[in-house]
C-alpha cells in the first residue's frame, strides 16, 4: 500500500511539472535571468591543445543590445576593446590605436582565440522568436533535476537549426546547451556550472564553450564579480569610448 | 677584312689569356640562355597548366565576386539563367558554385572553400568523374592532402552555412587525390558534385562562376567577362620577377667577362704602341687603327658564342628532354606559385640570338672604349713607347 502511494505521488508529481510547456519553462529562465543591465568582471580561460591562456575583461551589458568589453590582462591585450550595439561590432586594438568594424567574414573568426566565435556574440534574438520549443523531458545533470527541452528553428535565418537545453527545475536556470547543425551535427555545447544566488537569482558564475568539432577542452568564461541594474553612463556604448 | 684577319691573328698568338677571356664570355652567355630558357619553358607549362586546371578560355564571373576578396564570396552566386543552361548544355561554359566552409581534420580548424562542380564536365583536367555515384564525396589535391595529413578514403568533417546563415556539418570522404600544379586549385579547396552542394546550401540551380571553353564567347548577359590576359596576371608577374632575379646573376657573369676584355683592351694599347704607331705611319687612318682593336676585342664574344654553342647544345639538347627537377630544392605550389616538380626549359631561336646579340653588342663597347684612345696618339712618341 505504501508503494503504491509512494508511486502515486511521484507520478503526480511528474504529471504536475509536465503541466508546463517548453515556452513557459524558457520564459521563467528569461526571466529569471533578464535584468536592466548587469557589469561583470570576468577571467576568460581558454584551453588549447597544449597550453592555457588566461584573460582577464571588464564588462558592460545591457539586455542583448549593447555590451562594451575592455579587456585587462594579459598585458598583450590590455586596452583592447569591443562595443557591439545591435547588428554592429567594432573592435578598438591600442597598438594600432584603429577601430575596426567586424562584419562578413571576419564575424566567423574566433574572439581572442577562443571556442566563441564574434557571430556566437552578436546573436541577439530571443529563443522563443526563433525556435518552437518542445519539452522532451528530465534529466538529472550534476545531481540535480532538468528538464530537457529540444528547440527547433521556425524561421530559416538561423545560425543553429536545433538545440537541446538542459534547464533546471527549482532554479530555473540553464544548465547546458548543446547546438546542432541542420544534418543532426552536434556543433557547439555550453556547460554552466558554479550557481549562486545573487539579488534573488540564481546565476552560472562558469560557463564552459566548447566547439564540438574542435580539439581541446574549450573555452571557461568565469564571472569574478556580477552586479545588476546599475548606473551606466550612455557613452560607454559610443564609439568614442573604444578610445577612450 | 684585313681588320678581322688581324684580329683573329692577334687573339689566337694571345693564347690562353685569350681562351679564359672567351670562356669566361661563354659562361655568362650560356647561363643567359639557360636561365632564361628555364623561365621561358616555366612561363608556357604554367599557362598550359593554369588553363587546364583552372580557368580554361576565360571566367564569368557573378557581378560582386572577387576572387581576390574573401568577404565577396558568400553572396556571389545567381540562377543560371535559360541562356547559361544553353551554354552548359553545349558544352561552352561549366558552373561552378562557391561556399566557405571549415574542415576540421583530426579537430584542428582549417578554412576551406567547397567548390560544386558538373561530374560531367570536361572543359578542366580536374577528375571529378570519380564523384560520380557517391554520396558525402569529395576530391582534394595532393598538396592539399599534405598539408592536412590527408589520404584517399579518410573521412574529413566540415562545417558551412546554407544561404540563409544556418550553420551545416557532415562528414565527407575524400574519394580521389589528384595531382596538379596550380596551387589555387589544389590548396584550400574540397571539390563536391555541384548538385550535391546546391542541395546542401539550399542554391537550387545556382553558381558562382562560369568557366569557358570557348575563345569568342566573350559576353553573357549577367555575368562579368574576365579573360586570360586577365586571369593570368598573376603568374606573368611572378615569372617577370623571377627573371629580373635571373638577370641580376646574368649581369654579374657578365660583367666579369666584359671587364676581362676591358682589361685586355687596355693593356693591349699600352703594350702594343709601336704597332699602333707603325699602322698610323704605314698611311692607316686612326679611326681604321681603332676598329682594328675593337674588332678584336668583340671577336672575344664571336668565339664564346661559339665556344657557349659547342658544350652548351649538349647540355641544353639534355635538360630539354629530361627536363629539371624542382621537386627536392623548393615546393613551389604552397607557396603559390605555379610549377611543375619537372621544368622542361623552352630554347627559341629569338632567346639564343637575342643572348647572341647582347653579348657581342656589349663586348664591342667595352672593347671601343680603351680603343678609342688611340685616336689621339702621335704616331712618333708610339713608335718609340713614349705614349702613357
Amino acid at each position: 500500500m505504501k508503494n503504491v502511494m509512494l508511486t502515486s505521488m511521484a507520478l503526480l508529481f511528474f504529471v504536475a511539472s509536465y503541466a508546463q510547456t517548453g515556452e513557459e519553462i524558457i520564459k521563467r529562465v528569461d526571466k529569471n535571468i533578464s535584468a536592466e543591465n548587469t557589469v561583470s568582471e570576468i577571467t576568460m580561460v581558454i584551453h588549447g591543445k597544449r597550453n592555457q591562456r588566461t584573460l582577464k575583461a571588464k564588462s558592460h551589458t545591457v539586455g542583448n543590445e549593447k555590451s562594451f568589453t575592455e579587456y585587462l590582462y594579459p598585458a598583450g591585450s590590455k586596452g583592447t576593446k569591443m562595443l557591439k550595439l545591435g547588428n554592429s561590432l567594432w573592435i578598438y586594438s591600442p597598438s594600432t590605436d584603429r577601430t575596426i568594424q567586424i562584419s562578413g567574414h571576419m564575424l566567423r573568426q574566433s574572439v581572442m582565440g577562443s571556442d566563441l566565435s564574434y557571430e556566437d556574440m552578436m546573436e541577439d534574438r530571443k529563443l522563443l522568436d526563433v525556435y518552437n520549443v518542445k519539452l522532451q523531458g528530465k534529466d538529472t545533470m550534476n545531481g540535480r533535476n532538468c528538464y530537457v527541452l529540444e528547440l527547433t528553428a521556425k524561421i530559416t535565418d538561423v545560425a543553429y537549426y536545433s538545440r537541446r537545453i538542459w534547464i533546471d527545475t527549482e532554479r530555473y536556470v540553464s544548465m547546458k546547451q548543446e547546438l546542432y547543425a541542420k544534418s543532426g551535427q552536434l556543433l557547439k555545447v555550453f556547460t554552466f556550472s558554479d550557481f549562486k544566488k545573487i539579488d534573488s537569482r540564481w546565476y552560472p558564475m562558469k560557463i564552459n564553450f566548447k566547439d564540438a568539432l574542435k580539439q581541446g577542452d574549450g573555452t571557461d568564461y568565469i564571472i569574478n564579480s556580477i552586479k545588476f541594474n546599475q548606473q551606466i553612463p550612455d557613452y560607454i556604448f559610443s564609439k568614442a569610448a573604444l578610445k577612450q | 677584312m684585313i681588320a678581322f684577319k688581324l684580329a683573329f691573328r692577334n687573339l689566337f698568338n694571345a693564347g690562353l689569356k685569350t681562351w679564359l677571356n672567351v670562356f669566361v664570355l661563354s659562361l655568362a652567355f650560356i647561363s643567359l640562355v639557360f636561365f632564361n630558357g628555364m623561365i621561358d619553358g616555366w612561363d608556357r607549362q604554367a599557362e598550359v597548366d593554369t588553363k587546364d586546371w583552372s580557368i580554361a578560355e576565360g571566367q564569368f564571373w557573378t557581378p560582386g565576386y572577387d576572387s581576390y576578396d574573401p568577404f565577396t564570396i558568400k553572396e556571389s552566386h545567381q540562377v543560371l539563367s535559360h541562356e547559361v543552361q544553353q551554354l552548359i548544355k553545349n558544352k561552352q561554359v561549366t558552373p561552378v558554385l562557391l561556399t566557405e566552409a571549415t574542415a576540421f581534420p583530426e579537430g584542428r580548424m582549417q578554412t576551406v572553400l567547397l567548390r560544386g562542380m558538373d561530374v560531367n564536365q570536361d572543359i578542366l583536367k580536374l577528375p571529378l568523374e570519380k564523384l560520380k555515384g557517391k554520396k558525402n564525396a569529395v576530391l582534394i589535391g595532393s598538396g592539399m592532402a599534405k598539408t592536412l595529413k590527408l589520404k584517399k578514403d579518410d573521412e574529413l568533417m566540415v562545417r558551412w552555412r546554407d544561404k540563409n546563415g544556418t550553420f551545416d556539418a557532415i562528414t565527407f570522404t575524400i574519394v580521389y587525390i589528384f595531382d596538379c600544379d596550380v596551387p589555387s586549385i589544389d590548396y584550400g579547396s574540397l571539390y563536391m558534385d555541384i548538385e550535391a552542394l546546391r542541395k546542401l546550401t539550399g542554391m537550387d540551380n545556382e553558381a558562382s562562376i562560369l568557366i569557358s571553353n570557348d575563345k569568342n564567347l566573350t559576353a553573357i548577359d549577367s555575368w562579368v567577362y574576365k579573360d586570360n590576359d586577365f586571369l593570368l596576371a598573376d603568374i606573368k608577374e611572378i615569372i617577370s620577377a623571377k627573371k629580373t632575379g635571373g638577370y641580376v646573376m646574368t649581369f654579374f657573369l657578365l660583367l666579369i667577362g666584359l671587364l676581362a676584355i676591358f682589361d685586355t683592351q687596355v693593356f693591349s694599347v699600352f703594350r702594343r704602341q709601336k704597332e699602333i704607331g707603325t699602322y698610323i705611319a704605314l698611311g692607316m687612318t686612326r679611326q681604321r687603327v681603332v676598329s682594328i682593336f675593337t674588332i678584336e676585342g668583340a671577336t672575344n664574344s664571336i668565339l664564346a658564342a661559339l665556344l657557349g654553342t659547342v658544350y652548351g647544345t649538349p647540355l641544353f639538347i639534355f635538360f630539354t628532354r629530361h627536363g629539371i627537377s624542382l621537386s627536392d630544392t623548393a615546393d613551389m605550389g604552397s607557396m603559390g606559385i605555379t610549377a611543375s616538380d619537372i621544368i622542361y626549359p623552352y630554347y627559341s631561336v629569338g632567346l639564343i640570338g637575342s643572348a647572341v646579340l647582347l653579348i657581342i653588342i656589349s663586348s664591342t663597347i667595352v672593347s671601343y672604349l680603351p680603343s678609342k684612345k688611340i685616336a689621339n696618339i702621335n704616331p712618333t712618341d708610339a713608335i718609340r713607347g713614349k705614349v702613357s
